[in-house]
């Protein structure tokens, strides 16, 4: 039969496992992976990676007094290296005062707010991204570690939801490339498994960091689906999900990606 | 090759929603044996669709004849030979739905407005191809007889 030809045809050429399957643990890896020799250099050294630019700035804030309350992060925090190891590892996390999940970025932005007392830093803004690099970085080389308590898992759950439904004009779904195609290649480029391992990246086509939300909303729109603004509950929960999948995974940041 | 069938472009209702602005067409066993336009298409805008990243998006995913083309995709059977190997009538529906033959498939639906959920506002209502467009690759796919090029 025909159809069975092209179906055939298709699982030999994209060595693909049969659909909907996660990948499995031992099957796991990170972009960097994927990436040129040269690419991953400039990922591996500190002088050669763009991205420590940003931590460089946030090492910067991380010191200096801020907002109404004229505090500085270290005035509380000290020793960031000791203090926020392992953090970014954690989140998204539950935040039972806000009885949701919140990333990186938001958990910072309340305590520009709250500890502060000073504006909350704009997603995406040179601040908020070199902070979340600077704290992040503090947990390189440790493993993702996703709560697994009851509210977390049923935002994971809402996120893995999202993963796997088709969406979009093209009717593709996250799951469909990062799951299911991971070993082939989209015009040409390694398609990945999309793992959130180093966030915020420096993205050599943006030629600047970005966060993780800025990369979804990237895939979002090319699947010609709604991009939920940054910050939105879906993307957060979508991170958390993509988090949970990558548990035990090492911390990357800042990653480099093409 | 295609024939100019008959006309298929009956307008449903009108202007209630875009829906109202896809030809119907009839499904007959795994092909759409009647042109969508009434018309056979270009084989050479068909070419260029097809090989255009915006408007065709085929070479994410396949690769083809297109030694111009430096950066073609791996997730897909290779175009050549596609004429060889179906009918215009199954070629058109494979790209109008491709779900209808694989419902698991990750070929886009390039004819198919409903059931579509979340799609940005700037292509909501609207088919990826249009009919003429469609024609236009199915008469351009119809020309690749050789297995290997
Ligand atoms: C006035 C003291 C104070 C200041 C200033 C302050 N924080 Fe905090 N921060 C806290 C406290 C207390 C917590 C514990 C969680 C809470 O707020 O309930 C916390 C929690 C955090 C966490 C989460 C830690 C975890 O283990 O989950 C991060 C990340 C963080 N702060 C980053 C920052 C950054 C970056 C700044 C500077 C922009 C900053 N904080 C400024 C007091 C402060
Ligand atoms: C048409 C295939 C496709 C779909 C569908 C898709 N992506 Fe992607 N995604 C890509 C490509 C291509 C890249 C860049 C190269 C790579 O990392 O695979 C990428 C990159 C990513 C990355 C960054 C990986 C890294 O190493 O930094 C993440 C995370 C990601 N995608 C998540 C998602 C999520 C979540 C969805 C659904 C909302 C999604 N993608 C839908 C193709 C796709
Ligand atoms: C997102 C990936 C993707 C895109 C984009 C895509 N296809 Fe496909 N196509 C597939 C896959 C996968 C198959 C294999 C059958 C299946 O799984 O449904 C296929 C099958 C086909 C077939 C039948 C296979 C054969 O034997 O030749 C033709 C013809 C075809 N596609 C043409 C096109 C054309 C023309 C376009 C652009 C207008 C296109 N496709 C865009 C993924 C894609």
């Amino acid at each position: 039969m025909r159809i069975g030809h092209a179906a055939a045809a298709l699982t030999i050429l994209a060595g693909i496992v049969p659909a909907g399957a996660e990948i499995a643990t031992a099957q796991r890896k990170s972009g960097y992976d994927f990436m040129a020799r040269t690419t991953q250099a400039m990922q591996d050294g500190d002088t050669s990676n763009p991205g420590m630019l940003w931590v460089l700035d946030g090492a910067a804030l991380w010191d200096r007094k801020a907002g109404a309350a004229n505090r500085s992060c270290a005035d509380c925090h000290g020793d960031a290296p000791t203090s926020m190891k392992g953090v970014a590892a954690r989140y998204p996390e539950f935040n039972a005062t806000l009885g949701r999940p919140i990333n990186i970025e938001q958990r910072i932005n309340l305590c520009r707010a709250d500890r502060q007392q000073a504006k909350p830093l704009p997603y995406e803004s040179k601040d908020l991204l070199a902070l979340t690099a600077f704290v992040a970085r503090q947990s390189r080389g440790q493993p993702i570690a996703i709560a697994e308590d009851e509210p977390t898992r049923r935002s994971v759950e809402t996120g893995r939801a999202a993963f796997v439904r088709r969406q979009g004009q093209l009717n593709l779904s996250c799951a469909q490339c990062h799951d299911d195609n991971w070993s082939g290649r989209l015009a040409g480029n390694p398609l990945t498994q999309g793992q959130p391992t180093g966030y915020p990246i420096y993205r050599l086509e943006w030629q600047s960091l970005g966060s993780l939300q800025r990369r979804l909303r990237n895939c979002l729109t090319g699947m010609r689906a709604e991009a939920p603004a940054l910050g939105a509950q879906e993307l957060v929960d979508l991170e958390l999900y993509l988090m949970s999948r990558a548990r035990g995974m090492p911390i990357e940041t800042p990653a480099v990606r093409p | 090759m295609l024939v100019a069938g008959l006309a298929a472009a009956l307008a449903c209702s009108p202007a209630v929603d875009a829906r109202a602005e896809l030809a119907s067409y009839a499904v007959v066993g795994d092909a759409i044996p009647v042109s969508l336009t009434g018309a056979g298409g270009d084989p050479k805008k068909g070419r260029a669709i097809v090989a255009n990243r915006q408007v065709g998006l085929c070479l994410l995913c396949h690769s083809g004849p297109f030694p111009e083309e430096r950066f073609q995709g791996t997730l897909a059977p290779d175009l050549s030979g596609a004429g060889s190997r179906w009918s215009p009538g199954q070629l058109r529906l494979r790209i109008v739905d491709s779900t209808r033959i694989n419902p698991a498939t990750i070929m886009p639906p390039y004819y198919r407005i409903d059931g579509l959920e979340r799609v940005t506002p700037a292509f909501t209502g609207k088919p990826i191809l249009n009919a003429e467009q469609v024609e236009d690759v199915v008469a351009y796919l119809a020309t690749l007889r050789d297995a290997k090029q």
